[in-house]
Parts: structure tokens; sequence; C-alpha cells
């Protein structure tokens, strides 16, 4: 068996062409670091599910023609607008996206922790998200009378990837209160996680950290990657890189200028 | 701290503080600095009460069962208070935060739905925030309905729009008539002003009433308390409206 604790290279390796990928927003950890390794490897045809909203981490994805395929809540860069790849390909209709609503991913996704087909929502009924979302139904509640209710179907991924403060060689994977990543590694087939580093011991042996530990039995692959959201901040731990995504909004205005911001931030880095 | 000082976001503060009194929790979405601020001053005047949870914030984020406990709570109804916008608003309260024109071919693309399409039905209080005030945003018709301002009797609904604050006005919203009603009309503006950059028609009294200013003590708070604070949180906003230098984000 392979290490759980590898180099990111070989942890991102887990992500192959048209797998569908889980990945969490900017307040919890995006894996920006392994993003950018995903696309010098030249994946393809990959399905996006942001839990429940993307910033650079989807725009990028998107920009650089990684994508078959995105269901998202939202792909926007905070004040500084909507993602401007995102944008562009949708309005050229050259990218499937499949509208959705926070409350609706997450609930998909509980459904496949729960390794149930679906799982009922309220809301939704009158919004014209129904009449794009040919996946999700309105059932009459059989506990009621005249009692509309949605649901949507369980999503189970291939891969859920994020960001973390600290894992163990065992591959448990201490993530704090972003509870969202459980739900994550929980509904996906394999988690692959990078921290910012690797503590000696076992997580789970400490009270104070089990609770909120990914257990290693979710977790196929762990990369350290220092700094692995940047430019995106992470937590309290540090800030976002506001002039670095004011220049990725300006650059990824365009085709060229998006193309010339990949050659600088993402190829080059790693052959410097 | 003269009225004649007063800044326009003062005062759109002051009116989202009225709105969300008696409150018991506040949630307050990405990008809405102003909201912010008013839950902040309404907790701070309140002695600690309501709650007000920011989930972007380590410090603010009451939080602890993942993103989804913000939609859960309120689907329980433990929220009282949210704020949404859009990209278009219509006058029977209709929000778009998806597409201008053909969904399939739209011709411009906004970021998405976020959660709007469920808390516009779960949250009583829904404050809708919209800081362009004109005939592109405020719209007869919306050309995406990424969640309806009312719902047929059968529909569960427990909340939805209540309110639409502009840098204008002050509509309230009736859900029985699905039509917005001019409440009143902030200090510097006017009622013609209001009708000729509205694009759907909205009810009005014979005489519209000025926007009440926050008081003194609310004014004082917000400028050397609350202020500070929402430095760290929305810098940007923090230094065009106050004049105060960014901070680490807590």
């Amino acid at each position: 068996m392979a290490e759980i604790v590898r180099p990111l290279e070989a942890a991102v390796a887990v992500i192959e062409d048209g797998m569908t990928v889980v990945v969490p927003p900017d307040y919890s950890g995006v894996a920006m670091e392994a993003t950018r390794a995903l696309i010098r490897r030249g994946v393809k045809n990959l399905h996006l599910l942001t839990l429940p909203a993307s910033s650079l981490q989807a725009d990028l994805l998107i920009g650089a023609g990684v994508l078959a395929s995105i269901e998202t809540s939202a792909v926007s860069l905070g004040e500084m607008g909507a993602g401007p790849r995102f944008a562009a390909a949708v309005t050229a209709g050259k990218i499937a996206l499949k509208d959705a609503r926070c409350p609706a991913l997450h609930a998909a996704l509980q459904a496949a922790e729960k390794g149930v087909p679906f799982l009922p929502l309220r809301g939704v009924i009158g919004s014209d998200l129904l009449k794009v979302r040919s996946d999700w139904k309105v059932i009459d509640n059989p506990f009621a009378e005249n009692d509309p209710i949605l649901l949507v179907p369980a999503i189970r991924p291939d891969v859920a990837l994020f960001h973390a403060p600290f894992g163990d060689r065992h591959g448990n994977v201490w993530v704090g209160r972003r509870r969202e990543l459980f739900t994550m590694a929980h509904a996906s087939e394999r988690t692959v996680a990078t921290v910012e580093e690797i503590r000696e011991g076992n997580l789970l042996e400490d009270e104070t950290l089990a609770g909120a530990t990914i257990p290693a039995f979710y977790v196929e692959a762990v990369a350290v990657a220092k700094h692995g959201t940047w430019p995106l901040k992470f937590g309290s731990r540090y800030a976002e890189d506001t002039a670095h995504l004011r220049e990725y909004m300006q650059l990824a205005a365009s085709e060229d200028g998006f193309r010339r911001y990949l050659d600088l931030y993402v190829y080059r880095r790693r052959a410097a | 701290m003269s009225e004649a000082g007063i800044k326009q976001a003062e005062i759109l503060i002051g009116v989202v503080l009225r709105l969300i009194e008696g409150a018991k929790h506040v949630a307050v979405g990405a990008n809405s600095p102003m909201p912010a601020a008013a839950a902040f001053l309404a907790q701070r005047l309140g002695g600690g009460r309501p709650h007000v949870s920011l989930q972007q914030s380590p410090r603010h984020n009451l939080f602890t069962d993942g993103g989804r406990e913000l939609f859960d709570a309120a689907g329980q109804g433990r929220i009282d208070v949210f704020f949404l916008s859009g990209a278009q608003i219509d006058g029977r309260g209709n929000i778009n935060l998806v597409a201008i024109g053909d969904y399939a071919k739209p011709k411009v693309r906004f970021p998405g739905s976020f959660g709007s399409a469920y808390l516009y039905f779960v949250v009583p209080r829904v404050i809708l925030f919209r800081t362009e005030h004109s005939r592109r945003t405020l719209v007869p018709k919306v050309d995406f309905v990424s969640a309806p301002g009312v719902s047929p009797p059968n529909v569960y609904r427990r909340g939805g729009p209540i309110a639409l604050v502009t840098p204008l006005c002050h509509f309230a919203f009736d859900r029985d008539r699905a039509r917005f009603r001019l409440e009143s009309v902030h200090p510097g503006h006017t009622v013609e002003e209001v009708l000729d950059v509205t694009g759907f028609d909205f009810d009005r009294p014979a005489a519209v009433p000025v926007t009440p200013l926050p008081s003194p003590e609310a004014l004082r708070l917000l400028r050397e308390t609350i202020a500070p604070e929402l430095a760290a949180l929305y810098p940007n906003f923090a230094q065009r409206v106050f004049g105060l230098a960014p901070r680490a984000a807590e």
C-alpha cells in the first residue's frame, strides 16, 4: 500500500480524468497549490462540485480548460465580482453548468453521507432554478396534506479535495470547526488533503483534537503544502493576497491575459 | 456630530437598525458591510443581543457544524433576520442573482443564487439591500427568478422580504399585495427622483415621510466603536466611509 502522506504531485494523482471532485469555499480551506499542480499535469474533463460556492479555484479550472462541467451556487471573487472566466464561459455557452443553491448542495452531500438516494428540503418552489434543474423533484409531503416539498438527489463525488491546518502520518486530518470538510469527506469515495504540517503521533488519541479530526479511513492521500491556500485566505491563519487577486481579475478579464496569468503563476512557479 | 455631516451609509445603517429591532439572531452574508454595521450596532445598543453571525469571520462565526449549520438553523426558525440583494429586483419582490437575458445564452452572467432560494422562504425578516437604485436594477420583471418574493398559500413559507433599502429610500414590502410601498425617502432626495429611477410600480402615501436619522447615541457608537471593528472585516468599506486604515483580519 502506498504511503498516505506523499509528495503533492503523487497526492493529486488520485484525481484522474473525468472524475467528480468536490471543493470547499474560501472561508474553509481551498487547496490552491494542489489545484495548480492539477492544471500543470493537464488533467481533463473533471466535474467540479463546489460546497457551496467557489472563487479563484473554480475560475482557474474553468479558464484552464480542466472542467467538463460545474455544479455551484456561485463563482464569485467577493467584492471584486463574478469569476471572469466563469462568466465568460457561461455567456459563451462553453461550460455545462448546473446552477444550484447552497443548502441544496449541502443536502445532496448529506444524503450521500447517509447512503440514502435523496433528501427533502424547504424553499425553491417558485424559483426558476426548478426549471433549469430537471434532476430536482417536487413531491407532496406523504406525511401531510397539500404540502409540496423539494427533493434533491444524493451526490457521491469521486474525490474531496481541500486544505487543512495539520494531519498525522496515519492520514488523520484535523480541520477544526470547518465541518463542511467532514461532509465532503464522508460523502466522497476518497479524500485528498493538503496540510500546512504533519504532526507526530496519532491525532485520534488526543480527545481535544479527535472530534475535529477526519479519520484516516476516509483519506486516500495527504501532502504538505505550506501556505497551500495562497492567494486565498486560510481561516485566521493567513489573509488573502488581495493585490494578487486584483492582478488576477485584471489579467483574467481577457483570454490572452488569463494565459499570461497561467504562465506567470501556475507553470513558471513550479519550473523555477 | 452634526446632522449635516451625516453620510449616506450612516442613514442606511440607521434604517436597517430599525428594521432588525427585537431580533434574537441576525445572520449576515458575505459582502454586506452596511447590514453588518447595523447588526453590530444593534448588538451594542442591546447589551449583547441580538446574536450576530458572520460566516466569513472566525471571530463572528457562531457556527461550529460547517457551512450547512446556518441553513439548518434557519430551517428551524433560529435565524430572525437575513440580508439579500439582486442584480435585478422586481416589484413583486422577486430577486435575480443569476443572469441578464436568456438563461441558456445570457448577456451578462452573475455569480449565482447562493442560498437565496432557501433563506428567502425560511427567514422571517429578509431585508433586501441594493446599493444601485436605477431602472436597470429595480425592474418591472426579473429575467430569472432566483427566489420569488411571495408564494401560493400551500407552499411552506415562514419568511420573505420585509423591506428594500436603497441609497434613495426605504420601501416596505406588503406580502398580501405582493407590492412595495414607499415608506420614506432619505434626506436630500425626493419622491420624484425615486419615481424617475425605479423601474417597477409601487404604492405610496399622499405625503411620504423623510427617513429618520439614527439617534446621536447610535451615530456616536457607530463611528467610535463599530467602525474600527468593521475595518478588519470590510477594509474597503471602512476606508471609504469612515476613513479608517485597513487592519488585520480577526
